[in-house]
């Protein structure tokens, strides 16, 4: 059985949860110490870095199958000794939630929809708007302020902005897709 | 960050001008620490907050007048003997003499030598403004050294145009900029001041509280400068700490997801400052430092991205980058300002939410509509993927074709990312992601990929860089094997090299062990010179990731060295030469961090002395304190010394210059705004401003964020947990200013800017208190930023109206940072 923090804060019968837990008229421990016991026996432990803030607090993501279990601190981080946040402690949410789209989507100019879309078909039409953006408004020579012609290689078309949340891996294929296509408005969060 | 946040404990003083028990709260533990043990904690903020609550003293000031404050302790402090005075003469540029003709704002009415009309004006004095800079420099001898009086009595002394500078910012003149009682300051100018010396340290953290001014540059320089002149900088206990907001900003900036930088922070070429390689490495690599190694690290870097096809008879692959027609181009705010007028056909928000999260986001929507394509790539549908059908806006007319690929976060894939010190940390794929979710890097490498599928066999100049540059890591066809990209960014050889007595030092493709390994001739390729070391081969060729080491902290190592990596060379407290004096010994046992060890075995077995201590050494650690240079501490430096006289596209001391909204006139000076402060014009009356004195908007507005919403909300208003936090968007509004308009705590208000207007609920306070400005009466509101028309729909509260609507489209002039902490408003009770 998993519980969820709020499921369990149900099951405890407590009214105020998230603020409720100190004034609470049960003895939680008891309960909260099966219940933690129960969720993370037998799951798996991944370490995970919180993506809110930018203090890095490491985290124990327990998993079962391709469902993570709970997420908690990791205690010996020299940096955090093991806290997390308010919103930390809610990073099993950005995972399980029924809010979140799982499928890719497209909207047509002008309609008033999303549809769904299989990832391939989605590939191969951002990679045509690419191509002939890129095609139809490269600046590969111009003048410079002397008026000599010269090389540039630029592409002005495509803008990029994002981001802060992704890895350093991720920001650097980004980095290097961009420069090496030519794409100068490149920008993300950092002033944000 | 120059510190590490463990050590914020050692500090006597810690000086917060952010929020940080709120927005940081998981780091602000350790501003606890250091007050259990004695420290005292000042809290610098119009607002009373969680970090006021814990603080010895709180001191409100006027937002954007933080120049004024910070130039005002530096006043005090030169006035008052309290500067560290070996440390100023010695490891900074105090005893320089600059040139004659410089002139500051002391003489020239608030401006300094050299301001230039350019450009044809336009309807706009700010946009038609520049510094000459040709007066802002060192005096030379007759070998090209900068002339030095290590008295500091010399008039063209740094240190004497800097007491000048600031002998203006009396504690009168702060009280009356600010808003500080003298008294107040006073207290806190004493108490901040006793950091400086041999046995003291304190710390000033900082986030956007500061950045986000049209001087936001100059506000940090000087806070850096109080630091250098109270000899803060590089020691235990010191520092400066910058509190980024977002998980990854600190590796987004050092990969440079950023229009004027390429990875390790070189400059993104220009077209008419740099046509070739030979002449970009000469103009952008400094004379001294430890900068004079660029070639080598940028060399390396298109190497990283042109592979073999980077060779030296085609200037490795230089004339592929594209370079940029102007330094005044392609910032974040030129990038929507240009999109509104129609020059940007296609876009990518990738993890960002421009609707909801920028600057004038009316402004942002308006140009997102006008796009022919965009591609969105987040965890849930942003306002940014909805944007065509915005509130009050018919689909129908938004013919911008919208692709939305959902995004995993953290949790579902292998990565890195940098934490605020620094500090490389890797995160394991805990589980896959669902349906069609993939990582963004599945998708950048797949969109490359195609496209390189498209252009095969183009013969075009243009293209044969982007053909070279390889996408493929690991054997997996979709999911790219993360490590290998890490490693790529880590550096490796391309070739097999060998020292110069033939022993091999590495096989061809083994990652590089330092950045001292990196050449300037091909041999080495680098992604990011900085993160160089955070990945090893192992005896055994297998390769060591130590992003993902995990060694905790003990007694011996508090800085915790085997957890994680943190740039560079894993060096957790940059600058720390400075801990030493100049002969290489601790200034004080209490606040040692390295030294000098006459006896440790040397760099060949017939020398004796390194440097030990508690950290990695911040350079050569068998260059003894007597050696030419053994004795600078700032290595980054052309002159390795601290920068009391840094010129910026706006001057080389910071100078108080109103907001470009302001209640107030300079009470400094008769320049009201910063002269070069970037203003654009933008069509239909997208961006209009509020004059001076303006009865339409007469309370000054400055935004920021809780600690149960995140940004713009796309990772906090979809969560249940977080959602139910808040029951409605809110306007922190005094007691006084709540009598004035008749409004009551829980009522509706319409704030209202020229630019836009928002609805929410008045949270009447005493965490606000009007100011008291020259004699008048100046109220202040404060509305955080995370809301939007997206969210839980089971929770109203966590949706509302977007409060960057109000923010105008206005920047600094050296990074083109918004100025959202301090503009004008009205407020309104009801809905109107």
């Amino acid at each position: 059985m998993s519980l969820s923090r709020r499921d369990f804060f149900k099951y405890a019968g407590s009214a105020g949860a998230g603020v409720a837990v100190g004034a609470a008229p049960f003895d939680l421990k008891p309960v909260a110490a099966a219940a933690t016991t129960l969720k993370i026996k037998e799951a798996k432990v991944h370490s995970g870095v919180c993506p809110y803030c930018a203090v890095g607090c490491i985290q124990l993501i327990y998993s079962k199958g391709d469902k993570i279990i709970d997420i908690e601190g990791h205690p010996d981080t020299p940096h955090t000794l093991g806290r997390l946040c308010p919103k930390g402690a809610a990073t099993i949410q950005l995972s399980n939630n029924p809010l979140r789209p799982t499928k890719a989507m497209y909207r047509a100019p002008g309609s008033d929809k999303w549809e769904e879309k299989p990832l391939e078909w989605m590939y191969d039409e951002i990679a045509k708007r690419y191509y002939d953006t890129r095609e139809q408004h490269f600046i590969e020579k111009e003048k410079d302020k002397d008026g000599k012609e010269v090389t540039v290689n630029r592409l002005e078309a495509i803008a990029s902005l994002g981001s802060a949340c992704i890895d350093n891996e991720e920001c650097y294929l980004l980095t290097k897709l961009n420069r090496t296509l030519g794409i100068v408005y490149h920008e993300h969060q950092a002033r944000i | 960050m120059t510190t590490n946040l463990i050590d914020i404990q050692h500090s006597d003083v810690v000086m917060c001008t952010n929020n940080m028990a709120e927005n940081h709260p998981v780091g602000f533990q350790w501003v606890m620490k250091a007050k259990e043990r004695g420290a005292k904690i000042i809290h610098v903020d119009p607002r009373f907050t969680r970090t006021s609550s814990v603080a010895d003293m709180h001191v409100p000031l006027r937002s954007g007048t933080n120049i004024a404050f910070f130039g005002g302790l530096m006043n005090y402090a030169i006035r008052n003997n309290l500067y560290f005075k070996d440390y100023v003469v010695y490891y900074t540029n105090a005893s320089f003499l600059i040139d004659p003709a410089f002139k500051t704002p002391a003489d020239l009415g608030g401006l300094f030598e050299g301001l230039e009309q350019t450009g044809k004006g336009g309807t706009d004095p700010h946009v038609a403004q520049t510094y000459n800079k040709s007066s802002w420099k060192y005096q030379l001898d007759g070998e090209g050294n900068p002339k030095r009086d290590l008295t500091l009595k010399d008039p063209h002394s740094v240190f004497q145009l800097l007491k000048r500078h600031y002998s203006r910012y009396t504690p009168e003149m702060v009280e009356r900029i600010c808003g500080i009682p003298k008294a107040k300051f006073m207290e806190v100018a004493q108490l901040y001041c006793s950091t400086s010396g041999r046995e003291k340290t304190g710390t000033i953290t900082y986030a956007l509280n500061l950045t986000q001014h049209t001087n936001g540059v100059q506000n940090i320089r000087s806070l850096c400068m109080l630091q250098l002149l109270l000899g803060n900088i590089g020691r235990p206990g010191g520092g400066v700490v910058a509190l980024r907001g977002h998980a990854n900003v600190q590796g987004a900036t050092d990969l440079e997801l950023l229009y004027h930088e390429l990875p390790g922070y070189m400059a993104m070429p220009l077209r008419d400052a740099h046509p070739d390689l030979k002449t970009y490495l000469e103009k952008e690599t400094p004379k001294g430092g430890f900068w004079i190694n660029k070639p080598k690290f940028f060399v390396s870097l298109l190497k990283a991205f042109y592979g073999d096809a980077a060779t030296k008879e085609n200037e490795f692959g230089y004339q592929w980058l594209p370079k940029r027609a102007s330094a005044d181009a392609y910032s974040h705010q030129h990038m929507f300002v240009d999109m509104y007028k129609g020059k940007i056909k296609g876009f990518l928000a990738d993890g960002q939410n421009p609707a909801v999260g920028g600057p004038n986001a009316k402004l942002a929507r308006a140009a997102m509509q006008k796009l022919d394509w965009m591609v969105v790539k987040d965890i849930f549908v942003s306002e940014t993927a909805d944007v065509w059908r915005t509130p009050g806006t018919n689909p129908k007319d938004v013919k911008t074709e919208m692709f939305f690929l959902p995004a995993a976060p953290a949790a579902e894939k292998d990565g890195s990312l940098t934490n605020t010190m620094r500090l490389i940390q890797w995160h394991e794929k805990a589980v896959n992601p669902p349906g069609d979710v993939t990582s963004d890097a599945e998708f950048f490498v797949t969109l490359a990929k195609r496209l390189q599928k498209m252009y095969a066999g183009s013969k075009k100049d243009r293209d044969k860089g982007f053909l070279a540059a390889n996408f493929q890591y690991g054997d997996n066809p979709k999911e790219p094997n993360m490590e290998l990209v890490l490693k790529e960014i880590n550096g490796y050889a391309t070739e097999e090299m060998k020292d110069k007595d033939g022993k091999l030092v590495y096989k061809k493709d083994q990652a590089l062990n330092t950045f001292a390994h990196m050449t300037d001739d091909g041999k080495t390729a680098g992604g990011c010179w900085i993160y160089t070391g955070v990945t090893v081969e192992g005896p055994d060729g297998k390769l060591i990731n130590k992003a993902n080491s995990r060694k905790p902290a003990d007694e011996k190592d508090y800085l915790g060295h085997g957890w994680g990596f943190s740039w560079p060379a894993n060096r957790r407290i940059i600058y720390n030469r400075a801990s030493a004096d100049l002969k290489g010994k601790p200034w004080s046992e209490k606040k040692k961090l390295i030294w000098w060890d006459p006896e440790a075995p040397g760099q060949t077995p017939d020398k004796k002395g390194k440097w030990v201590g508690l950290d990695v050494p911040d350079f050569n650690a068998f260059l003894a304190p007597d050696a030419k240079n053994g004795d600078k501490p700032f290595i980054m430096r052309a002159d390795l010394v601290g920068a009391f006289f840094g010129p910026l596209n706006d001057g080389p001391f910071p100078e108080h210059y109103e907001p470009i909204e302001s209640p107030t006139r300079n009470l400094l000076s008769k320049q009201q705004n910063n002269p070069v402060a970037k203003i654009w014009s933008v069509p239909d009356h997208k961006n209009d401003l509020a004059p001076l004195g303006s009865k339409d908007y007469p309370y000054v507005i400055t935004t920021y964020r809780l600690t149960e919403h995140h940004l713009s909300g796309v990772m906090s208003r979809y969560l249940p947990m977080l959602a139910e936090m808040f029951e409605s968007h809110f306007a922190e509004i005094s007691l006084e200013l709540a009598k004035e308009l008749g409004v009551a705590n829980g009522d509706k208000v319409t704030v209202s800017s020229p630019r836009g207007k928002i609805v929410a609920k008045a949270m009447v306070t005493h965490r606000l208190k009007p100011f008291q400005i020259d004699g008048k009466t100046v109220h202040q509101i404060g509305v955080p930023w995370h809301w939007g028309w997206k969210g839980v729909d089971a929770l109203p509260g966590s949706k509302g109206d977007i409060t960057n609507d109000l923010s105008a489209t206005v920047a600094d002039p050296t990074v083109y940072i918004q100025e959202t902490k301090a503009f004008m408003c009205n407020v309104k009770k009801g809905e109107v």
